[in-house]
């Protein structure tokens, strides 16, 4: 109690537990994004026309694949995946029910910031490790994603603080987390105190995917 | 040994045809430092990447040590590169391994254990004067640190060619002398054939045995740097030798040197003026003897950039240096001797 403010019951009832299937859902649709997104970025680079096996067909499909699914509004693609979500999940509601349409839309945003992150690598790095006798596919580990680790896990911060916005969206379409209850009662009973606490709930979410993120890259980046 | 035989290149761009490489036919013994000079665009990097076999020629050979490089299946490609030590001009070491991991990669690629392959890099790291440095990452070393790592990576795999790819464009002048020392010191160590593709005609003069001209994609002169020198007239003997001008643009700072009985005799001065190259230019020299002893003096110009490093390092070596303030006339050195011989 502070100045004579009552916490807010829907606060006291389910503050902790939208944190939690918030981050519950980031968390697991961010790993899925990694998982899925860092081999599909990889192969983007290594077969196009600068990559280790430049080869145009796989290029254009991976390119498209990655640009359509970037272009899909987050929103369309919640609801067009509602019966896939129903099929492999077994439901539409609860929280974990968002973590597949999340996960579909980070692995493109994903993949592409590999991508680039790779485009970054030296060139020159590949040939010295070509010239020592090392194999494309030990080359595409040992200098394209040891070199670009950094670069890598900034693309994951990003991804990952990207997604906690988006898992607020979710809560619209009958999900469970902070969005829901940013939706359910701050916005549908105007309730202020609640959009506030989802807000700043919500703030030091992303800022502590940062904080970890950043120190992570400090960790592993050599090159200052 | 490393045989070339007609060798050709041909690039297809939207802009027609560019033959880079015009029927090369070239034979570096063992054990010879051979450099490649050539203005832009001669096609010395397409040679040096059919060498490497990252590119392949579209006609002719390249033999290296009995073993043909052109056709090899990628597999058996891959064991031959082991065979071919390459020196990169921008180093390109892998920024997220230490020195001694770079050194130790190729190994590791070749199948050695861990503690094999870090013993082998760091022997390697002490051959190239690094072995306190094994554990920095390439960012905390310098440009000539970064190359030695470089050289000591390439010889990993114990080859018998070293190639160098401008081995020395990116650093500074000084640097670039105890690189090619290095070149030089592995080659008479390990006994490897050295080729040293170059725009520098400094790099020839200080360490190659023997050199091709190259231009248009063709060997225009070639043959033992001596035997280039005195062929009076040809192309690489004027290049090699050329006569000392001021290019326009660059301000030169003048000097005068003196031998002393006490510090640098004129055979030390000669011998360092020699060592400092094209930067200092001698116009005007005398040779007195006095009273028994022979004084040299010397009066030079050196490129202004270079004035303070070049003064510091004669003056190491014990020569007496003074600065010529070109505004005012230049009558002192005769006040100076005056001065001297009222002393006595
Ligand atoms: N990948 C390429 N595609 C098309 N033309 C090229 C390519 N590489 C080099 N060339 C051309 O081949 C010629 C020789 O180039 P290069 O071997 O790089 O010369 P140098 O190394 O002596 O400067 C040049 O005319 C250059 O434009």
């Amino acid at each position: 109690m502070i100045f004579g403010y009552q916490l807010n019951p829907a606060i006291q009832m389910y503050g902790w537990s939208a944190i939690y299937q918030t981050l519950g859902q980031v968390i697991f649709a961010a790993l899925i994004a990694f998982i899925v997104g860092l081999p599909i970025g990889l192969l983007a680079y290594v077969v196009s026309p600068t990559g280790l096996r430049p080869n145009r067909i796989a290029h254009a499909i991976l390119s498209v694949i990655v640009s359509l699914g970037r272009a899909i509004p987050f929103i369309a693609l919640l609801v067009l995946l509602l019966p896939v979500t129903r099929w492999v999940v077994g439901t539409t509601l609860g929280w974990y029910a968002e973590i597949l349409p999340l996960a579909l839309g980070a692995i493109p945003f994903y993949a592409r910031l590999v991508e680039n992150a790779l485009f970054a690598v030296k060139p020159g790095k590949v040939e010295a490790a070509l010239m020592v006798g090392a194999s494309k596919s030990r080359v595409a580990f040992d200098v394209l994603v040891r070199e670009s680790l950094p670069a890598l896990v900034a693309a994951a911060t990003v991804t990952v603080t990207t997604l906690t916005g988006y898992s607020m969206i979710t809560g619209t379409i009958g999900g469970e987390g902070l969005g829901a209850l940013l939706y359910n009662y701050g916005y549908s009973r105007y309730m202020l105190d609640v959009m506030i606490f989802v807000v700043i709930a919500a703030v030091i979410i992303v800022e502590s995917f940062q904080v970890i993120g950043d120190a992570i890259v400090r960790l592993l980046d050599h090159t200052h | 040994m490393i045989t070339l035989t007609n060798l050709r290149k041909v690039y297809h761009s939207s802009d027609g045809e560019v033959t880079a490489l015009d029927g090369i036919t070239l034979t570096v013994p063992d054990g010879v430092i051979h450099g490649i000079v050539g203005p832009s665009g001669a096609g010395k990097s397409t040679l040096i990447r059919c060498l490497t076999a990252l590119e392949p020629p579209d006609e002719g050979s390249i033999v290296i040590d009995d073993q043909e490089l052109v056709g090899l299946r990628p597999d058996d490609l891959r064991r031959q590169r082991r065979r071919i030590g390459m020196v990169f001009q921008d180093v390109n070491l892998l920024d997220a391994r230490t020195a001694l991991a770079n050194v130790a990669y190729p190994l590791r690629v070749a199948g050695k254990s861990r503690r094999e392959a870090d013993e082998r890099a760091r022997q390697l790291l002490d051959l190239v004067g690094l072995g306190d440095r094994a554990k920095a990452y390439p960012a905390h070393l310098s440009g000539g640190q970064r190359q030695r790592v470089g050289i000591a990576r390439a010889l990993a795999g114990e080859p018998s060619v070293l190639l160098c790819d401008e081995p020395s464009s990116a650093l500074d002048w000084e640097t670039t002398r105890h690189i090619l020392e290095l070149i030089r010191q592995v080659r008479d160590r390990l006994g490897l054939t050295v080729l040293i593709i170059t725009h520098e005609m400094s790099v020839v003069r200080q360490v190659c045995d023997s050199v091709t001209l190259l231009s248009h994609g063709r060997i225009v002169q070639s043959g033992r740097v001596a035997d280039v020198i005195a062929d009076h007239g040809s192309r690489l003997a004027r290049s090699l030798i050329p006569l000392p001008e001021t290019p326009i643009g660059v301000e030169r700072a003048q000097l005068e040197l003196s031998s002393s009985t006490r510090g640098a005799s004129i055979d030390t001065v000669m011998r360092l003026l020699l060592a400092e190259g094209d930067d200092v230019h001698v116009q005007a020299g005398t040779i007195e003897t006095i009273d028994g002893e022979r004084i040299g003096r010397f009066q030079v110009s050196v490129i202004a950039d270079r004035r303070d490093a070049v003064i510091a390092r004669l003056r190491q070596g014990g020569v007496y240096v003074e600065v010529v303030d070109e505004t005012e006339e230049s009558d002192v050195p005769w006040d100076a001797a005056d001065e001297q011989e009222d002393v006595r």
